[in-house]
């Protein structure tokens, strides 16, 4: 067994929390850069160039990209060679607390009812796979409450198929309009049972843009997917033109045969995520 | 683009009907911030017969809740928040004479119709721009609800804050005109 503080993961998460909220990803980017090219919408291009110079200054000078630093959210893969000294969840939000505090970054949990904020953006939300092997490796996504209100689950009939899903897809991200930020990454999970389908959507949207599913029939429902979601004519924060979806992320799982859940968890175009592996 | 135009708050009714849908805008002057729970506390504060932090008359809302500013600064990153969030108060003070809400996203047919009958506009920030929008804050007060954190109200000093009209006072709007034009059956 290989032995692993608690100590290390939060500083380890503390930095991934950091790092996340001030440095987009170089494949958010791109999209951005190529969407700026091909957006027909005057106006649609000035906010591109806005968005962008916005992410160049976050870099640059070590600023949140966005004051909605988000709700975080991980995906851990822990060894089953690994062994830790305390509770893994409870030193993944002791790090969150950390960085958070000292990244002067927003904390925006609250109590349901009372709406009280819990004052250091903790509880995470954190989804953990053992997996073969000694290492932990940490998938952190500060996911901003906008583009989480528009999101949506629907348990479908079997009969509805493939034609259904696409329909409920685009009628979920039409809903949405401006409102989730767009240019926007969507998530979709289709099978598994209820939780399972949500938990897929999200997992979509970790995956890098510029990627396809390797199964074709997910990779060609993607492609079209993409095509219907930009012809919405939404554009960048629903004000017209071309680029609506920098991307579309489907992940698949069986089902019950009596079900067809569908989750579409849409993400803005500030889609923050980092990994490292301990 | 066509040039931005200049704005500086408190707005007359003439100076929201020289807005159109789609016209890019500057504003220069004071912005009042609140999101959520800052609207249910003022719209408490109305029903009880009480007064709200500050006069709406005239004035812009900013539905803003930034990060925590850095030591040295005034305000951390502010980009706007979901407006669609503050339609039940929106109309209430509409009436009461506030003349411009800025946000992001979707208002509702209560909205559209009140600021068509109060003579007000609805303007849109880039969301997700908030370090860059932060730059145009020059001073930041916070004037009441402290205990909320970044829902508290704030009196902002804009120079040169980007906006861009969505909704005008003759029922343009922009989100309907813009998609339209994009949209491909």
């Amino acid at each position: 067994m290989r032995q692993v503080s608690s100590k290390l993961i939060s500083a380890k998460v503390k930095d991934l929390c950091l790092k996340a909220a001030t440095d987009l990803g170089p494949d958010i980017q791109y999209a951005l850069k190529e969407a700026l090219k091909k957006e027909e919408s005057p106006l649609g291009r000035d906010i591109l160039t806005q968005i962008i110079t916005n992410f160049e200054i976050a870099d640059k000078e070590k600023k949140p990209m966005c004051q909605d630093t988000g709700l975080a959210v991980f995906f851990v893969e822990l060894g089953r060679e690994v062994e830790l000294d305390g509770l893994l969840d409870e030193a993944i939000d002791e790090g969150v607390r950390q960085g958070y505090e000292e990244g002067f970054l927003r904390k925006s949990l609250c109590d349901p009812f009372s709406r009280k904020n819990t004052g250091d953006n903790t509880p995470s939300v954190i989804h953990t796979t053992i997996v073969e092997g000694k290492s932990i490796k940490i998938s952190m996504a500060p996911k901003g409450g906008g583009s989480e209100n528009m999101s949506a689950l629907k348990m479908l009939k079997p009969s509805d198929g493939l034609e259904g899903i696409k329909k409920f897809v685009i009628e979920t991200i039409k809903t949405g309009g401006g409102n989730p930020c767009p240019p926007i990454i969507v998530g979709v999970g289709i099978g598994g049972n209820f939780e399972k389908s949500a938990i897929l959507a999200k997992k979509a949207l970790m995956r890098e843009l510029g990627h396809n599913n390797p199964d074709p029939v997910l990779a060609a429902l993607e492609g079209d997917l993409a095509i219907s979601v930009n012809n919405l004519g939404i554009g960048p924060m629903g004000f017209g033109g071309v680029t609506t979806a920098l991307g579309v992320h489907v992940e698949a799982a069986p089902c019950h045969i009596a079900s067809l859940p569908v989750s579409v968890n849409i993400q803005c175009h500030a889609a923050r995520h980092k990994e490292i592996t301990i | 683009m066509a040039e931005p135009k200049k704005l500086t708050p408190p707005f007359t009714d003439a100076d929201i009907e020289g807005l159109k849908a789609g016209d890019l805008v500057l504003i220069t002057g004071v912005l009042y911030t609140a999101r959520d729970t800052a609207h249910k506390r003022m719209m408490a504060t109305l029903a009880e017969g009480g007064e709200l932090p500050f006069d709406v008359a005239g004035q812009a809302i900013y539905y803003v809740g930034p990060t925590p500013p850095m030591p040295g600064e005034v305000i951390g990153s502010a980009g706007p928040t979901t407006s669609s969030r503050m339609d039940a108060f929106t109309p209430q003070l509409l009436d009461l004479g506030l003349k411009a809400t800025i946000g992001k996203g979707l208002r509702c047919e209560e909205v559209l119709e009140s600021m068509q009958k109060n003579k007000a506009v609805y303007l849109a920030a880039v969301g997700g721009a908030a370090a860059l929008i932060k730059k145009t804050i020059k001073k930041a007060e916070v004037i009441a609800y402290e205990d909320l954190g970044p829902e508290a109200i704030r009196r902002l000093e804009v120079e040169d804050f980007p906006a861009i009209v969505v909704n005008d006072c003759m029922g343009g709007d922009l989100f309907k005109s813009g998609v339209e034009k994009y949209r491909k059956d």
